[in-house]
């Protein structure tokens, strides 16, 4: 037993061997706000405050506290008179601000930030960011958090309250659309109340773990489990042998084993042959290693151009190639020989990883009528569903998935994890499993950004007007197909760039290799792609001597234009206006020659440049795919509003469009409305959250699903009142019926004396679309973005910063300032990891950064300043007129940073990511 | 898996000893633990039977003046290095490489004792105390005994003190003499680990335009962390002049011996920065002890 205090109170708590502050805190105190997100003293989320300093609770032994004063984020608010939890300025600001997106990181931000208060109550925004240096977000809202910051320390200093942030409104805002509205769940997320995956607990449960292969290619000779069966606390060991139902699993093509059976393949180091449920997580890992495997070992694929060769050994039956892929418009030959200069360069991007703050974690739990219900935080819940099910041998609706606050998504939480194995081992041992992944099995095991190389040939006039764009693609969707084809179709898609080519010919090979899964992550394929086209550009606008902001304008597609595969672009193509609207704002901040390298005054081997970069995104999944999304809304006989869909809020503030959507339609206060999501059981299937389409689509569902209950509580109030139904309006959260006032929670009791239910259901289905190949509308919109990024280069270290990045997004129409503000600040910080930070390193197969030690994604210290510039070209069937926003914001920054890069010092960067060391030879060269 | 049965919080450092002894191998002195409880928990070390926390013993979070000479105890956080207004006035070099160390909160527990007892070639404290001629302090069961720090080391991340039966206690420097002055300098990369590519420390005693004794320390310029004797020989009773650091930089590279590693840095790039990194550290020590005031970062 130690004794110590914990926020306030002595606490007499034992600890056991081994153990960390981290467990005691979590596993014997129950305050689950201090967040695990490595484990590895690498994240900052687990900070807590020891005797007033910031410490990492992760790798501090609990014993150690003994004796000491523990503050952690549960502690932090001021308890009111009344015994109701205040909040301290620290929590308020973050809340006010906007700093908090999937929550996650935020106990150990404001633990942190809280530290440095306490010794520096008057901080310059060096000293703040200098203080959350190794705290990571990677939501990475971090100007706001900096914000926040200085904002709390001013109340605190002060003693008044949180000083307002000053967002910009929407240009034309509606009674609640357009206007700033904070996140329902973010009062319980700086309170350290919000309750992920790993904060659950049940009666019984058991820990599984997973034993992987650990070889890249291979055949599975042996495995035998029997040592790991027979230790104590050992309740189940299951193989391939065990599954029930289908082995495959995979969210289009089902070449993903859950489990690799004897005699069969091993396609990757991640792949899983075999589980084990114990009484501890201990237990669990103890019976790993007493796991006998056998793998003979084969030659390893290790990247798709390799794949395509034919001596390369096949992985799969068809062979190695997912999908050649194909886009052809107008006469190649006939562009090229109409060009008057012709440039080919080859480009090549870093497999990527999503690095959610939050690792993946499943618990999945027998009911006792029979049913399986799996808490998680998944991107698809319905299709969870559907592959557990499958697994299982069960019916679909044996199997309940209820979704939980995700600690991040970005694309890698929609290919399904450990979902099947914790729901394997829970249905033959009878009790919850949980299976949660350690950051190092994360990194492991999960699907990652496709590396791919793209080679462009690109034709253009002297003029600059661009005549033709060839473009070849290899990218590595390594061991199974996961999103692969679709990912690589929009990469290829998007490949000549958002601009007016009149013949265009792209080819990609998307190719299986022995590396992890490649699959979705936010940019889908146009990240990479635009790194290529838009390298190209400044290129070709260098080589004739053209202003590479004119190049854009004179190729940029526009109202009219027909695309690369044959859309016909009829409205909502708002790029000029980007592209102007950047531009101006860097010319103001940057002068007249913006592009032309300077150095810095009094630090000559400095040199600073902007650079440029625009982008389009497609919003929803298009292809010809069903695009459809169910939501249902409610009202209630106490007044108050639910709207329910399985769409997932991974941090991106889908729940707060939703909630704002359907106040604006019953012009009601926000807080009247709850959101309800991600539960198979209680809310319609939203479809995946994924391709920047929830505020259009399962937006559009909630929207006419909220007009179809007030049209039926309008009907209803005009029948009951004698009154023609224009005369019924909603105002200020009430029914007016010719004047007289009525409650909405009388409305739904009136209607419910009639024997109705006051709710609406609506399936909505987007605009049809067309399948690649077929011309017409392949997308039913598209997002437009331009941005330009100030850097400075150290020519003696080859050292790159990033100091200001103006981002313009066509985002359609603005909903929520406040929500698009963090999707801005942490795309354009995702890109600049993509840039400068980050590559997740596989060799032979074999993962070297296999923690997070070794994959280095960026930090507050490396955060530009960013400008975000809203235009809207509204689309005529999104909600309000509302494109996606979520990737677009993420994918022009790295290309307008290496072009600035090159700007600042003349040295072109191909490859991904910008290595110094590469910056100094070519400087060397020149 | 249990990383540790055991685990005692020494009182003082007759305690600690008596810990060391009277437990079951393996047994190990636990400091900040930023490293060791990293490699505990990721495999790199083998679990052990008893840890013996140090971090509890007043003496060795010591920062005070003994006679003529500084003394920072080996588990003195790094941030009270940082903030000590003693080390910055006789020790610029340490409190500029253990401000790099980490962020904050790892630099709350993180010591130098850690830092040196980890015995990586390019340890920014480490390297540091090399630079400013550090003797380090030893206990074991005999009592306590001085040696200098260069001694410590036997190869990568392995340290000579005896395993279990050894504590770092602390570490000695000589007071800032009229004309002295050290810096330290690194470069870091945006990808992969948090370990300086490169990092330098240096110490000068100035009389006027003249140099007229230098310590120069780099790392990783070897197997172990170490000083560059023949540089330091080039600049010592020299004008300070280009010619001069010139030689120094070419003495420095035929003396260090720079590898490539794999994902950090070309054995090229590291001679290059060796470069940079000697003129810039070498510089603000040069200023710091024409200055005599404050330290000046």
């Amino acid at each position: 037993m130690i004794q110590l205090t914990v926020n306030g109170a002595a606490v007499s708590v034992a600890t056991g061997a081994g153990e960390m502050l981290s467990d005691l805190l979590r596993e014997r105190l129950g305050l689950t706000g201090t967040k695990i997100g490595c484990n590895e003293a690498e994240c900052g989320s687990c900070t807590v405050l020891v005797d007033g300093q910031p410490v990492l609770a992760c790798t501090y032994p609990a014993r150690r506290a003994a004796g000491t004063m523990v503050t952690t984020i549960e502690g932090l608010a001021p308890r009111a008179e009344d015994g109701a939890d205040g909040l301290h300025p620290l929590q308020e600001a973050f809340v006010r601000y906007g700093a908090v997106q999937c929550g996650f990181c935020i106990p150990g931000q404001i633990m942190t930030a809280y530290g440095l208060l306490q010794e520096n109550p008057n901080p310059s925004s060096e000293r703040v960011r200098a203080a959350l240096k190794d705290t990571l977000c990677r939501c990475a809202g971090y100007p706001t958090i900096e914000r926040a910051v200085l904002a709390a320390a001013e109340a605190l200093r002060t003693g008044e309250a949180v000083k307002a942030p000053d967002i910009p409104l929407a240009k034309e805002p509606l009674e609640v659309i357009g206007k700033a509205f904070i996140r329902p769940d973010a009062v319980e997320k700086v309170a350290g109340k919000a309750i992920f995956s790993d904060d659950l607990k049940f009666e019984g449960m058991l820990h599984a773990r997973v034993v992987r292969a650990g070889v890249a290619h291979g055949m599975l000779r042996k495995l035998n489990i029997e040592a790991a069966r027979d230790v104590p606390g050992v309740v189940a060991v299951l193989t391939a042998a065990d599954i029930p139902g289908e082995q495959n699993h995979g969210l289009v093509i089902y070449d993903w084993p859950a489990m690799i059976g004897i005699g069969e393949r091993v396609r990757y180091v991640g792949d899983a042959l075999a589980i084990v449920a114990a009484e501890s997580r201990e237990i669990a890992t103890q019976a790993l290693e007493l796991i006998e495997v056998e793998i003979e070992a084969l030659p390893v694929v290790s990247g798709p151009v390799q794949a395509r060769q034919a001596e390369a050994p096949a992985l799969h039956e068809k062979g190695n190639t997912l999908k050649h892929i194909k886009v052809r418009k107008g006469e190649i030959e006939a562009g090229f020989a109409d060009a008057e200069v012709v440039l080919e360069h080859t480009f090549h991007t870093a497999t990527t990883d999503h690095a959610f703050l939050e690792p993946e974690c499943c618990i999945a739990r027998p009911t006792e009528d029979g049913r399986l219900e799996v808490y998680v935080g998944s991107q698809i819940p319905y299709a969870d569903r559907q592959q557990i099910a499958r697994a299982l041998g069960r019916a679909e609706k044996d199997v309940r998935v209820i979704g939980q606050l995700m600690g991040g998504g970005f694309g890698g939480k929609e290919d399904i994890a450990g979902q099947i194995h914790a729901a394997l081992l829970a249905q033959v041992t009878g009790r919850p499993v949980k299976l949660l992944y350690d950051r190092h099995e994360s990194l492991v095991a999960h699907p990652k950004r496709h590396a791919t190389q793209i080679r462009v040939k690109m034709g253009a006039k002297k003029d600059g007007r661009l005549t033709a764009v060839e473009t070849e693609l290899y990218g590595d969707t390594g061991a199974y197909a996961s999103l692969g084809e679709k990912v690589m179709t929009r990469a290829t898609t998007h490949s000549s760039g958002p601009y007016a080519v009149p013949h265009v010919k792209a080819d990609c090979y998307a190719m299986y290799t022995n590396n992890p899964p490649a699959g979705a992550f936010r940019g889908f394929g146009v990240t990479q792609s635009a790194f290529a086209i838009e390298s190209m550009m400044d290129m070709l606008a260098a080589e004739l001597g053209v202003d590479p902001v004119e190049l854009r304008r004179a190729n940029a597609l526009e109202v009219g234009s027909v695309t690369n595969t044959g859309q016909v672009l009829r409205e909502s193509v708002g790029l000029t206006d980007c592209i102007e609207g950047v531009a101006a704002e860097m010319r103001r901040l940057g002068g007249e020659k913006p592009f032309v390298g300077r150095p810095v005054e009094g630090a000559e081997h400095l040199r600073r440049a902007w650079g440029l970069a625009v982008a389009y995104k497609n919003t929803g999944l298009g292809g010809g795919a069903p695009d459809k999304a169910s939501a249902e809304v409610e009202l209630f006989e106490d007044g108050t509003l639910e709207a329910r869909s399985s769409s997932a809020e991974l941090g991106q503030g889908l729940v707060t469009v939703l909630q704002m959507i359907v106040a604006e339609e019953f012009k009601t206060p926000l807080e009247q409305v709850r959101v309800l999501v991600m539960d198979t059981d209680l809310t319609p299937d939203g479809g995946p959250t994924t391709a920047s389409r929830q505020t259009y689509v399962t937006g559009n569902a909630v929207r006419h699903a909220a007009q179809a209950l007030r049209q039926a509580l309008t009907s209803t109030l005009a029948e009951k009142y004698d009154q023609p139904p224009e005369q019924v309006r909603f105002v200020e959260g009430l029914a007016q019926v010719n004047g007289r006032k009525i409650s909405l929670g009388e409305a739904a009791s009136i209607v419910k004396g009639e024997g109705r239910e006051p709710r609406a259901l609506y399936e909505y289905w987007a605009p049809e679309t067309k399948p690649l190949g077929e011309g017409g509308d392949m997308h039913f919109a598209f997002s437009f973005g331009a941005q330009a990024a100030e850097v400075e280069v150290n020519t003696r270290t080859g050292e790159v910063r990033v100091l200001r990045v103006i981002a313009a997004n066509d985002v359609g129409r603005v909903l929520n300032p406040l929500g698009l503000q963090g999707q801005v600040e942490g795309g354009v910080m995702m890109g600049l990891g993509n840039a400068l930070t980050e590559e997740f390193i596989v060799e032979d197969g074999q993962i070297f950064t296999d923690h997070l030690a070794r994959y280095r994604m960026p930090s507050i210290v490396q955060a530009p300043e960013i400008i975000s510039l809203p235009v809207e070209h509204p689309t005529a069937d999104g909600p309000y007129g509302a494109k996606g926003v979520g990737e677009l914001s993420s994918i022009p920054t790295t290309p307008a940073i290496t072009n600035a890069i090159y700007n600042a010092v003349g040295v072109r960067v191909d490859r991904l990511p910008v290595d110094q060391e590469a910056i100094l030879r070519g400087l060397a060269g020149k | 898996m249990t990383y540790w049965q055991n685990y005692h919080l020494a009182k003082d450092l007759a305690d600690a000893l008596r810990a060391l002894e009277g437990a079951p191998a393996p047994v190990e002195v636990l400091a900040g633990g930023t490293d060791l409880l990293l490699d505990l928990q990721q495999g790199r070390h083998a679990p052990v039977h008893t840890l013996v926390d140090v971090t509890g013993i007043p003496e060795l979070k010591a920062i005070e003046m003994r006679g003529e000479k500084l003394f920072v105890g080996a588990a003195a956080p790094l941030r009270t290095i940082v903030d000590s207004p003693l080390v910055g006035e006789h020790a610029q070099a340490l409190v500029e490489a253990c401000g790099l160390i980490g962020g904050p909160q790892v630099r709350n527990t993180a010591t130098l004792g850690g830092n040196v007892a980890h015995a990586l070639p390019a340890g920014d404290g480490t390297i540091a105390l090399l630079t400013l001629g550090a003797q380090a302090e030893i206990a074991d069961a005999n009592g306590c005994r001085q040696v200098p720090i260069e001694t410590l080391f036997a190869g990568p991340g392995q340290s000579t003190l005896k395993k279990g039966r050894e504590v770092l206690v602390g570490f000695y420097m000589e007071a800032r003499g009229a004309g002295e002055a050290s810096a330290f300098r690194r470069v870091m990369r945006p990808q992969g680990v948090a370990i300086a590519i490169l990092n330098l420390g240096a110490w000068l005693r100035r009389e006027g335009d003249t140099l007229v004794d230098a310590r120069i320390a780099v790392g990783p310029s070897g197997p172990v962390p170490r000083c560059m004797k023949a540089a330091e020989q080039a600049l010592r009773r020299q004008d300070y002049r280009e010619e001069v650091i010139e030689a120094a930089l070419a003495a420095l590279l035929e003396e260090a011996s720079f590898r490539n590693s794999r994902h950090r840095a070309s054995e090229d790039y590291r001679r290059q920065m060796a470069g940079v990194l000697l003129r810039d550290a070498l510089g603000a020590a040069w200023a710091r002890a024409g200055d005599q005031g404050e330290l000046a970062v």
